[in-house]
């Protein structure tokens, strides 16, 4: 060809900003912090400020409330709510939903807690990766049948309350070393590792750790944008972010570590803190750092185009069951351990329901595409708070059922506006 | 920082000399069923030129974009790409090859950000994290080279664009790998004048980077902004195909409704590249 490309007249008239904007200003990011609110992005910022209120208000009615003592205890109850809400995170997130991980997670215990007992008497790292491997085994299961028959998520995994229930008790009749419905956790670790506490020593140390590390990523990351010209926060806001949440673990650890034994002293964190916040590092950078955890928000946005892209969907989609049911695995062992036993009285149903609550109230949309692991985390301290005050105040469960539903139904109607803002925006 | 200076183009490696269109289809022919969607088709597309595709509803456009992007294998007919004969088996043989297609509903990721979106199931990596930075750097190399300049940040989801930025994510999107030719299914339908203009100008200005550029379009006007050369469909026929020189709005409505007009064009001999002029005027 020898023609030249046709010379148009250049059209670029002066619009000149955008794509090189990458020095965000603290008043450009306020700005975009304020327009993304409308449009249901506005982050943590909320579900804090709620479960600062309930904080307050308990603590109003109830003195005892911010003890150290109930507030462990708290943290503790919290944990199973927590992992649970992990579960759920990665299933929301797809646009589906799991309705089983509540007795999943009791087959988790169940397994682990028959292998720790008579007859097999297995170590405890044995029993805790069967437990785990049968709750991703099932989670695989119900993933395989989403993806591959093509049936509904909310079919299959309302299945699986039942079916898993049935399994569950099935197990526990036949585990031989049950008795009135109940398997007893015979292994120490197990047991310790929610009521086990780190001495008051190791968790200053460990937290010391844990945010050399959370502050050297954060900010030496977000200066190594800046200096290469990437969209970076600003350094204000990345200073306040890690000057927060240190603030937070000095308070927490401080609080653990305080005395909370009423005839021997008792202090120190509790096991169960480090081990979901490694579940909470873990899953969020799986989420936010891997090919996987980017293909599971593309799927949640827009189907057919990850379909497009070239994703597997079907890969994608069962993996994300599967390691909903690793983690309400998790959750069953963290939750045998806390009570020390199994039983067939479980409350999977309940379980599950606060599992969706957790995640939803944190800010994970139940239309799929927006969620992180850190919203299951407060999510579920949200539920533990509340949980936990009602008992304190002597309310039932008929009280606190009705609550956390008012709960969940002002965190779904701020999901669903927050969507239909972005639809008319 | 990559601020854009004023009147900055891409630069625009001159189309080879003397290797004639960079694709072109002989007796290309598809039929579904009964339904002959495309007989006898001959179409060149060559580098550098903006070729626009037009046809009633039905004519088979969207059937000859999917023959060249490797969704349907057709029937019979032959396709010459860069001057070597090949057949397309897969959408992914077409990619490799360097077609990239534009779809009218664009298929992006509402939830995903600008570079995300770009990189979709391309992500980079290393050692088994996603490499944000050397991802957003080359984002914002091709929008710059696109001269995509109105977005606020290439970090923002791409539910807060204009229809006309979405579309320019979505292009981006195509020319990133190493398009050489990229085909538009009605990247105006959905748009406002001067959301119009801005994709337009962008198509324009993928030409002059020496890619070829099919767009299918029922606008007439848009077409004779940009377009180097016409193709009209009609009823699965190739009813008049050449420089846009050739033809005006009377001719194209007439082809575009009969599949004949009064005073047929033949395409002159030795014309094929030559219709770059007409497009200056219009
Ligand atoms: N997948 C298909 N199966 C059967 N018929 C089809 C299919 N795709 C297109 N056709 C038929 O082929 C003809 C051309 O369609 P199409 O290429 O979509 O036209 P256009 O895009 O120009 O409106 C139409 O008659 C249409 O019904
Ligand atoms: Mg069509």
């Amino acid at each position: 060809m020898t023609t030249s490309p046709p010379q148009l007249a250049p059209q670029d008239t002066g619009r000149v900003t955008g794509t090189g904007a990458a020095h965000t200003s603290l008043k450009s990011f306020l700005g975009d912090w304020a327009k993304r609110a409308r449009s249901g992005e506005s982050g943590v910022l909320p579900v804090v400020a709620g479960l600062v209120l309930i904080v307050i208000v308990f603590q109003v009615q109830s003195p005892v409330f911010l003890s150290a003592g109930n507030l462990t205890n708290l943290l503790v109850q919290g944990a199973v709510f927590v992992l649970l809400g992990m579960a759920e995170v990665f299933v929301l997130l797809l646009g589906e939903i799991d309705l089983s991980i509540g007795y999943l997670a009791g087959i988790g215990a169940v397994v682990t807690g028959a292998l720790l007992a008579y007859p097999y008497q297995a170590p405890w790292w044995v029993a805790i990766a069967a437990g785990l491997v049968v709750t991703s085994a099932l989670g695989a299961l119900q993933g395989t049948l989403i993806t591959r028959l093509g049936l509904p998520s909310f079919v299959v995994t309302l299945s699986g309350l039942l079916g898993f229930e049935g399994l569950m008790i099935l197990m526990i009749d036949n585990s031989g070393s049950a008795s009135g419905g109940t398997i007893r956790i015979t292994d120490n670790v197990v047991n310790d590792l929610v009521n086990g506490n780190l001495s008051p020593l190791a968790g200053w140390l460990a937290l010391a750790a844990v945010l050399v590390v959370y502050g050297a990523v954060n900010l030496l990351a977000s200066r190594r944008r800046r200096a290469s010209g990437l969209v970076a926060v600003p350094p204000s806001v990345a200073i306040a972010k890690v000057a927060v949440t240190a603030a937070a673990g000095v308070v927490l650890v401080w609080i653990c570590n305080t005395n909370r034994g009423a005839l021997v002293p008792l202090r120190g964190v509790p096991w169960v803190v480090p081990i979901v916040l490694g579940v909470f590092v873990a899953w969020t950078a799986l989420l936010g750092r891997t090919r996987f955890g980017r293909y599971i928000y593309a799927i949640g946005g827009n189907a057919e185009a990850a379909r497009r892209a070239g994703v597997n969907l079907t890969r994608v989609r069962t993996l994300a069951f599967t390691l909903s049911g690793l983690t309400s695995g998790a959750a069953g062992v963290i939750y045998a351990s806390r009570l020390g036993s199994i039983s067939v009285n479980i409350d999977g149903g309940t379980l599950v329901l606060y599992a969706v609550a957790a995640a939803v109230i944190g800010g994970t949309s139940l239309f799929g595409g927006r969620g992180k692991v850190l919203h299951a985390v407060l999510g579920g301290l949200v539920i533990a708070a509340i949980y936990n005050g009602m008992g304190l105040l002597g309310m039932g469960a008929a009280v606190q059922y009705m609550v956390t539903a008012l709960v969940l139904l002002a965190a779904v109607t701020v999901d669903a506006v927050a969507r239909r803002n972005r639809r008319a925006a | 920082m990559a601020v854009i200076d004023q009147g900055h183009r891409p630069s625009a490696p001159q189309p080879p000399a003397g290797d004639g269109p960079f694709l072109s289809l002989r007796g290309v022919s598809k039929s579904f069923g009964a339904v002959q969607a495309l007989s006898e088709v001959d179409l060149d597309l060559p580098a550098g030129q903006v070729t626009a595709l037009m046809g009633d509803n039905g004519a088979g456009k969207s059937t000859l974009v999917k023959v060249i992007s490797g969704i349907f294998g057709p029937d019979q007919g032959k396709m010459r790409w860069g001057g070597s004969e090949v057949q397309l088996r897969s959408p992914k043989e077409a990619t490799r090859l360097g077609i990239a297609t534009v779809y009218q509903d664009l298929a992006l990721c509402d939830n995903l950000d600008i570079v995300q979106n770009m990189f979709l199931g391309r992500e980079a990596v290393r050692r088994r994290l996603l490499d944000e930075g050397s991802m957003e750097s080359q984002a914002r190399t091709t929008l710059a080279d696109l001269s995509v300049t109105t977005v606020r940040s290439i970090r923002q989801p791409v539910a807060s664009l204009s229809g006309g930025q979405r579309q320019a994510v979505a292009v981006a999107r195509a020319v990133m790998g190493k398009a050489k030719l990229v085909m538009l299914d009605e990247p105006t339908a959905a748009l406002g004048v001067s959301q119009t203009a801005m994709v337009l100008d962008l198509i324009s200005r993928l030409a002059s980077s020496g890619i070829a550029v099919l767009v299918i379009s029922h606008n007439l006007n848009d077409v004779l902004k940009v377009a180097d050369r016409v193709a009209i469909l009609y009823l699965g026929r190739m009813a008049a195909a050449g420089p846009i020189s050739e033809f005006d709005t009377q001719k194209i409505v007439q082809f575009i409704t009969s599949g004949t007009a009064a005073d047929r064009v033949h395409p002159r001999p030795g014309a094929a590249g030559g219709g770059t002029q007409g497009a200056q005027e219009l």
